[in-house]
């Protein structure tokens, strides 16, 4: 089997394809690779032991019957390998290929690290295989036009700027009868926290803006959302290889967090935004750090607990389990946050297995879901080992902090008919914690 | 003439307004802003539900709106917010609301003398500026980026020339945006435009323009650089000549091109937020001389003080010296002038402001909750609760703090410390 | 015969010597250049504790998740590794040439033990290489080059074995032994054996990036 026997539709990658020259494609691999990639490249495709061992980490493999064609190293060999065996010179059908793969068969979720004795980062080298892709201009529709998005508007989903204030503006009324008083503080100079979520959030889900002004409210704390561009942590061009753009986004986040003089970035609970702005983003604008502090919910969560500063009613009476997101615990080591912050919330908490850092992806990450329609079944039959471990656990209630995770694991659950719910942090800690009286 | 030349420098410390605390009759009162001369406190109150107000000083303006947010004072002085009554939003001056009325409106600019107050607006659905009030003749499809002239007299912002459907590549990859002046769109259009900066007298309009996936350059007055970048950050224009300038990405490094050409040879992890000296005689920008460490480069030469976070360059009146912030690890803020760092370190520090003479610099900074002001590397008039930026008498010897204790705004007039 | 053989452990060893330590040298000093002319931004990263915590977690045997989960190519890498380093070192033969190289004597382990440790370690290479021929997700991702590094890898333990077994004429056989160590050692810094050098590195940088920037274990 090979990523050439189960080709996918896609308008897009057909017509980008269908443009390209054999002489243009290894002109362009090679300017990348000879540009761009350096001794990380160089070391891990000299130094890979062909060993294998890395095939049990991957859930595209372990979903496959162990299909050695989604292994990772069998993944790097169809894309990468075939780019150095053939000195870049790749048909148009085996950029195809290669897009799709890269695009669709990993999440750049780093589970195989833990696997290779070597060290080997495959989610890098896929990443550069997406880098070549983006340069040839061969990249899946969807995700192609989210990072359009991005690069007119700074945000993920063509959002206006009226319609994001009054997104907002909608929202604190909205949470006005509940919670008199509440306010979402817009652009508010020298405060402590600068709230930053991801597009869907005012585009289709503002429910959960709402339960971030509830939680703040709850709180007290002294926080601000940005009116400007900036206000959206998400990025798709990270994911497509469109690096400049990359760049741009996180500069304007960041410089809308500096401009507003505020001491620390909260961010909602996202996954993939949180590596962008936590580790690769930054990097290529030149900072080795992330230039403001920045936290996920889980943590501030975790510190709004450990401050004793959320009142809860109760706990979550269900048994839940937690799913671990990939770019907050192998990306940040949250893991032991998460937990303790869903024991405060729930009485009983059934784990996975594995869990924690070794933890299977959710198979929407890494840009896969962003991917779109065409490509859902290749989240859904690549996943079969995420349905296995839900339903192992035998709960109705799984905790995952993330949106591509809710994304990735309700499409699972539906698929596999689990019958369980997802839950953000933020929905538990809105429906437990003490509320005003209202008359 | 320089707005500050009417304003009250006595020297010694004034009360303005005994408290500003919340008053008891509103549900809340929203953050205080201060004007520039620091005679007028002002903020957005609750009054009731879905009923807002604009407190200035003691007094609540009569007129009251369904919401009020975007406050701020104009450089002379007025106290403007976005208002909205009946569904329909306007901007408030001083409490009064302007006669036309928006779908939307945000984004308030201020010429530097406050004579003009730009806004974004959108009404039914189309997009665009207004200025005092009055909109674009031609409004678009999206609009962002917006920009008004120093002087007052022009407005930029990128626009999208017609709709696109929803993941129409073909029709992006064409190009839908561009910059429209005045309401008036580039004749070009380009993949992607990005902020609009004006020439100092507004004669002209530069922005980055993106012409493919990969080729970055600056369009002027609509007509792209013949050369491309990996990469582009905002232009800047020669003050008295027709050059522009911008940071530009080669080889995956950054230098600074002139009309296309290269001037900074690329060879900085980044280069940012250029500025030239008022009379064009130098060139500064901030600048990553090694991965992960930020400074400020003059001509080319770098300041070798480093960190890893390097802000708010600020050029002085004569273009000699220029000043900015620096942070190490997010945990302190200090300030740097001329290549020397302060001793102070705070948990936060404002943009740093220069006397008209250019001898002296103040910032404002805060820590453990506390403002201060700091003067030439002194602190000057004590903590307060709230501080703003200070400002420095036209004649460079004294320097006005603003500032709030036990709710009571403050007004220190005060010797400039050497 | 004795004349090659004396040249093939003197000068020719010396040569192999020079060629595996200068080679070695060269590719992880060109190595760096190359990571510090095109990823400066990376090397910045690294951090000593965090690469050594990794390091000697990777050297423990079912310390990691990947050695867990794969038991027997852990067990057979670990046996081969050991073995081969402790055969290197401590064979009788070996300390001989050893103490007369560099003129210092040491402990050896019996005859026979070595004989039974270079059994351990043609085992090893034999489940290595049947495992290449059956496992499908190793057969699907092995070439050319993997064999040649397996070859080169065995053929000292199969020839030092019938040497020490006087096979045949045990003279020739410890003359291709040499020979075969030799080439093996040339080979380390130019075949896949090169992962003896980068190994090292490529580990350090993603324990590094997991443990100091990522607060995460890379195991
Ligand atoms: S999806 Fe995850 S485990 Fe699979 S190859 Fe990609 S990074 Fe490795
Ligand atoms: S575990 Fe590492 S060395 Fe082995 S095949 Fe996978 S990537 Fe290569």
């Amino acid at each position: 089997m090979s990523i050439l026997d189960r080709k996918i539709e896609d308008p897009e990658l057909k017509r980008a394809t269908e443009g390209l020259s054999a002489d243009r494609i290894e002109q362009v691999i090679n300017s990348v690779l000879q540009g761009e990639a350096g001794a990380r490249l160089k070391a891990y495709a000299e130094t890979c032991m062909r060993c294998g061992m890395c095939a049990p980490a991957c859930h595209y493999c372990v979903s496959h019957d162990m299909d050695p064609s989604y292994s990772p190293v069998g993944k790097v060999e169809q894309t990468m390998g075939l780019i150095l065996r053939k000195h870049g010179r790749l048909t148009p059908d085996e950029v195809y290929g290669m897009a799709q793969l890269a695009y669709t068969e990993c999440n750049l979720c780093r589970r195989c690290v833990h696997y290779c004795p070597i060290g080997i980062d495959t989610g890098y080298i896929i990443s550069t295989v997406r880098r070549i892709c983006h340069k040839l201009g061969v990249t899946p529709l969807y995700i192609q036009d989210t990072a359009h998005s991005h690069s007119a508007t700074m945000n993920q989903m063509w959002v206006k700027e009226d319609e994001w204030v009054d997104s907002l503006q909608w929202q604190e009324d909205e949470a006005r009868d509940e919670f008199p008083g509440l306010r979402i503080p817009l652009d508010v100079e020298g405060a402590d926290i600068f709230y930053s979520v991801i597009a869907p959030e005012p585009k289709f889900r503002t429910q959960l803006i709402y339960q971030a002004a509830a939680i703040m409210k709850h709180v007290g704390a002294d926080w601000t959302m940005p009116s400007t561009p900036g206000w959206d942590n998400s990025d798709m061009c990270m994911f497509t290889g469109d690096f400049e753009m990359m760049g741009r986004l996180k500069r304007s986040h960041f410089e809308a967090a500096q401009k507003l003089k505020v001491r620390r970035i909260v961010m909602g609970e996202c996954g993939h935004a949180f590596r962008s702005v936590y580790d690769v983003g930054n990097r290529w604008l030149g900072w080795k750090n992330h230039p403001i502090p920045i936290v996920h919910s889980v943590e501030y969560f975790w510190e709004l607990f450990n401050e004793g500063k959320i009142k809860l009613t109760g706990k979550y009476e269900e048994p839940v389990t937690i799913h671990d997101p990939c770019n907050i615990i192998r990306g940040r080591g949250l893991m032991d946050k998460l937990r303790e912050v869903t024991h405060h919330l729930c009485s009983e908490v059934i784990e996975m297995s594995p869990t924690r850092e070794h933890n299977y992806c959710c198979a929407a990450g890494g840009g896969v879901i962003n991917c779109g329609p065409p490509f859902k079944g290749v989240r859904l039959e690549g996943n079969r080992i995420k349905a296995d471990q839900l339903r192992a656990t035998g709960v109705k209630t799984v905790v995952a902090p993330c949106h591509n995770c809710h994304g990735g694991l309700e499409d699972i659950i539906h698929h596999y008919q689990l019958g369980i719910q997802t839950k953000f942090l933020g929905d538990l800690i809105y429906e437990l914690m003490e509320k005003p009286e209202l008359e | 003439m320089q707005l500050s030349e009417s304003w009250d420098w006595e020297k010694g410390e004034r009360v303005v307004t005994e408290s500003l605390a919340p008053m008891p009759e509103h549900k809340w009162q929203e953050e205080i802003h201060v004007s520039p001369d620091g005679e007028t406190a002002a903020a957005i109150v609750c009054i009731d539900d879905g009923e807002f107000g604009l407190r200035m000083n003691d007094t609540v303006h009569d007129n009251t709106f369904d919401k009020a947010w975007k406050p701020g004072f104009t450089p002379d002085g007025r106290f403007c917010a976005l208002v909205q009554q009946d569904e329909e939003w306007t901007l408030a001056e001083n409490g009064e609301p302007w006669d036309e009325r928006y779908g939307f409106m945000w984004s308030p600019l201020f010429s530097s003398e406050g004579g003009a107050v730009a806004t974004a607006v959108q009404q039914d659905m189309a997009y665009g500026m207004s200025v005092n009030g009055v909109a674009w003749d031609t409004l678009f499809e999206n609009a962002n980026g917006f920009a008004l002239s120093d002087n007052g007299k022009r407005t930029a912002a990128v626009v999208q020339t017609r709709s696109i459907g929803q993941a129409d590549l073909i029709s992006f990859r064409e190009g839908v945006f561009t910059v429209a002046v005045d309401g008036e769109a580039w004749e070009s259009t380009f993949m992607n435009a990005w902020d609009p900066v004006f020439s100092p007298y507004a004669h002209r309009v530069a922005a980055q323009v993106r012409l493919s996936l990969y080729d970055y350059t600056v369009a002027v007055d609509g007509t792209p650089w013949p050369i491309h970048f990996q990469c582009t950050w905002e232009p800047c224009f020669h003050p008295n000549s027709s050059a522009v300038v911008a940071p530009v990405r080669q080889g995956g490094k950054w230098g600074i091109a002139e009309d296309g050409n290269m001037l900074w040879k690329p060879v900085f992890f980044n280069c940012w937020h250029l500025q030239y000296a008022p009379d064009g005689s130098r060139l500064y920008a901030i600048v990553a001389p090694e991965y992960g460490k930020f400074t400020v480069a003059q001509d080319e030469r770098a300041w070798n003080v480093l960190a890893p976070v390097v802000t708010e360059l600020t050029v002085s009146p004569d273009g000699s010296r220029a000043a900015a912030l620096g942070n190490h690890d997010n945990k302190a803020w200090h300030v740097m002038v001329d290549g020397k760092v302060w001793h102070g370190r705070y948990d936060m520090a404002w943009k740093p402001v220069f006397s008209a003479d250019s001898r002296s610099v103040g910032c404002r900074v805060s820590s453990n909750g506390k403002y201060a002001v700091v003067v030439n590397d002194n602190t000057v008039g004590g903590e307060f609760d709230k501080a703003w930026d200070p400002a420095f008498s036209p004649d460079g010897s004294k320097v006005l703090i603003r500032g709030m204790r036990n709710n009571a705004l403050l007004r220190i007039v005060a010797d400039v410390p050497r | 015969m004795n004349a090659f053989y004396n040249f093939a452990t003197g000068p020719l060893a010396w040569a192999a010597f020079a060629v595996f330590i200068g080679g070695s040298v060269y590719r992880i000093w060109s190595m760096i250049q190359l990571a510090k002319q095109k990823e400066a931004a990376f090397i910045s990263y690294m951090s000593l504790p965090h690469a050594l915590r990794s390091i000697v977690r990777w050297l423990i045997p079912f310390g990691t998740l990947g050695w867990k989960e794969n038991p027997s190519i852990t067990l057979a890498t670990f046996l081969f590794h050991i073995c081969l380093f402790v055969l290197l070192i401590f064979t009788p033969a070996h300390e001989v040439l050893w103490s007369y190289a560099f003129g210092f004597t040491f402990p050896v382990i019996p005859e026979v033990l070595a004989d039974t440790l270079t059994l351990v370690v043609i085992g090893a290479c034999c489940f290595f290489v049947h495992r290449r021929l059956t496992n499908i997700q190793v057969r699907y991702v092995t070439t050319g080059k993997d064999w040649l590094a397996l070859g080169i890898a065995t053929a000292p333990f199969i020839t030092g074995f019938l040497a020490s077994q006087q096979f045949a004429d045990g003279q020739i056989m410890t003359l291709l032994h040499v020979l075969c160590g030799e080439a093996m050692l040339v080979a380390i810094p130019f075949t896949r054996l090169s992962h003896a050098l980068f190994q090292p590195l490529t580990r350090a940088y993603i324990a590094s990036e997991f443990g100091a920037v990522r607060h995460v274990q890379d195991w």
